[in-house]
């Protein structure tokens, strides 16, 4: 069964710090609390899930360890300085593959080198082509990305995403958009690339399976007004095959919990 | 590809040999309807004493001297409104309303700001392209999905980058129709000035056509009015077709 967490952030030094983060939105009509007081401290090279329904502030929280948002309340740090806006060490991988499409496969790889490091253009064009090796689509790199299938795209996303040599990857429902083969296809390759490489990855999903396949952690949120729910250590050993029995009771537990605070919430 | 091109001509060869038998029936005065081979004889003799393509090239200079001026006006512009919105309140809505007058009542505007100089067409070119220009390219920014700016963002890009790297090439396909739309007016608020403006700094189609009216050279007008809409299929065929079957290829949107 899921132990409540052991501060595992507490031993090796925190990547990620965000303490007491809170954020409203002012729509035309109201104002919706995104994010209420959400402290969490994330380990170098850990892979963290945040699951929850949708509008419990999830993606938002993403989009501030991102930089592309800014907190209204509470402290947000990347290897102890404060995050100020965007950068090139924690990168972002969307649900639509976001690739552009006036650019090649190539092109869009190259697109963040060019942006973010002191390399020569052969250089630029060995590093991308390597990326692209490691998500196996070096053969396509000429293509235009409307000839790429929805995984594909995901792929190259994932490849330029990787090539900026980012320490942080965030991932905002990668996956989302894909159908159940392709998706399985694509968490063995997460976790390859993952242990190979170690990124810090924090990864959001609101499919529970796909959490507890990921992640070392489970962190699961719950909406109006997004708060972390309960941290849980998923302690399995990999590569895991999202099809196994123990990752099931794991999924059980959790969406067990999950659904118990959904109905409370609608009761009341 | 060979069948489409038989069939385009043979439209065409039908076309002329209608307009032949028109003329052969005798129902129009010959001085309204000119046969195609006197249309031709003139459209030859012309050419042979100059004056066709004297009055071409100086008529295509000021298209493309206004147009350029026109699309170095409008781009810049079409960004300002598409990105602050106290210019899209002010120059917005000048642009918007501006668009609907049509490029002929520049004219008389044109004439007592400038009198019969080069100055005045090219004026007259200008307004006739800038503000749907300045349209076009403000609406072709504000349809950019925004997740390419998060994503270019999210990488480090930032302002002129931005611009440069991002928004411009996304939006290329609704600029450069746009730009299509914008040659069109420019051609069109070109020959308007050339027919009403009379001018001797050049004597351009406009007013090879306007004199087939004095004179009352029917041959001349329409075979004036042909070579005008030739070098307006000339244009597209290749100065947009190729670009447009670029971003076709590119982004995958389907052509036919």
């Amino acid at each position: 069964m899921p132990s409540p967490e052991i501060d595992s952030a507490k031993t090796v030094p925190a990547k990620l710090v965000l303490e007491h983060v809170s954020k409203w939105f002012q729509t035309s009509s109201l104002k919706v609390h995104a994010l209420d007081d959400v402290t969490l401290h994330i380990a170098e090279g850990e892979f963290v899930c945040l699951v929850g329904p949708s509008g419990c502030g999830k993606s938002t929280l993403l989009n501030i360890i991102a930089g592309l948002e800014r907190p209204d309340h509470g402290v947000v740090q990347a290897d102890g300085k404060t995050i100020v806006g965007p950068g090139p060490r924690r990168l972002m991988m969307f649900q639509e593959a976001a690739l552009f499409p006036w650019l090649t496969v190539l092109g869009n790889v190259l697109f963040g080198l060019k942006l973010s490091t002191g390399l020569s253009a052969a250089e630029r064009r060995e590093k991308a082509e390597y990326f692209l090796e490691l998500v196996g689509l070096k053969k396509f790199m000429h293509s235009n990305v409307h000839e790429l299938s929805g995984g594909m795209k995901q792929r190259v996303a994932l490849a330029r995403a990787l090539a900026p040599t980012p320490t942080v990857l965030l991932m905002d429902e990668p996956f989302g958009a894909l159908d159940a083969l392709t998706r399985e296809q694509l968490y063995g390759d997460i976790q390859r690339i993952w242990s190979q490489h170690r990124k810090t990855i924090v990864f959001v999903t609101h499919n529970v399976r796909e959490a507890v396949c990921l992640g070392d952690r489970v962190i699961l949120f719950s909406p109006n007004p997004g708060r972390i729910r309960e941290k849980f250590v998923i302690p399995l050993p990999r590569s895991r095959d999202i099809n196994s029995v123990d990752l099931a009771r794991y999924s059980t537990e959790i969406t067990r919990v999950l659904k118990g605070y959904v109905q409370t919430e609608v009761a009341g | 590809m060979i069948a489409r091109w038989l069939a385009a001509s043979l439209f065409f060869v039908l076309l002329v040999v209608a307009w032949y038998l028109a003329v052969e029936a005798h129902i129009w005065s010959p001085l309204l309807l000119p046969s195609p081979l006197s249309v031709f004889g003139y459209l030859q003799s012309a050419a042979e004493d100059g004056t066709l393509l004297e009055a071409t090239w100086v008529t295509v200079q000021r298209l493309l001297i206004g147009y350029g001026l026109g699309i170095l006006a409008g781009l810049p512009l079409g960004l300002l409104t598409a990105s602050s919105r106290w210019c899209q309140d002010t120059i917005g809505v000048l642009a918007l309303g501006l668009q609907t007058l049509p490029s002929v009542c520049w004219v008389p505007l044109a004439l007592l700001w400038f009198g019969q100089t080069e100055a005045s067409l090219l004026f007259v070119v200008v307004m006739g392209t800038l503000w749907s220009l300045i349209i076009a390219t403000d609406n072709g920014v504000r349809t950019i999905p925004p997740i390419y700016t998060r994503a270019a963002r999210s990488m480090g890009s930032t302002g002129l980058h931005t611009w440069t790297h991002v928004v411009l090439p996304a939006a290329l396909p609704l600029l450069l129709s746009g730009m299509k739309q914008g040659w069109a007016f420019a051609w069109r608020s070109l020959m308007a000035a050339e027919i009403f403006v009379t001018i001797l700094t050049g004597f351009g189609l406009g007013h090879l056509l306007h004199y087939g009216r004095e004179l009352n050279a029917m041959d001349q007008v329409i075979g004036v009015m042909l070579i005008i809409v030739i070098i307006g299929l000339a244009v597209d065929k290749t100065l947009f077709a190729p670009i447009e079957r670029f971003l076709h290829r590119r982004w995958g949107t389907a052509r036919q």
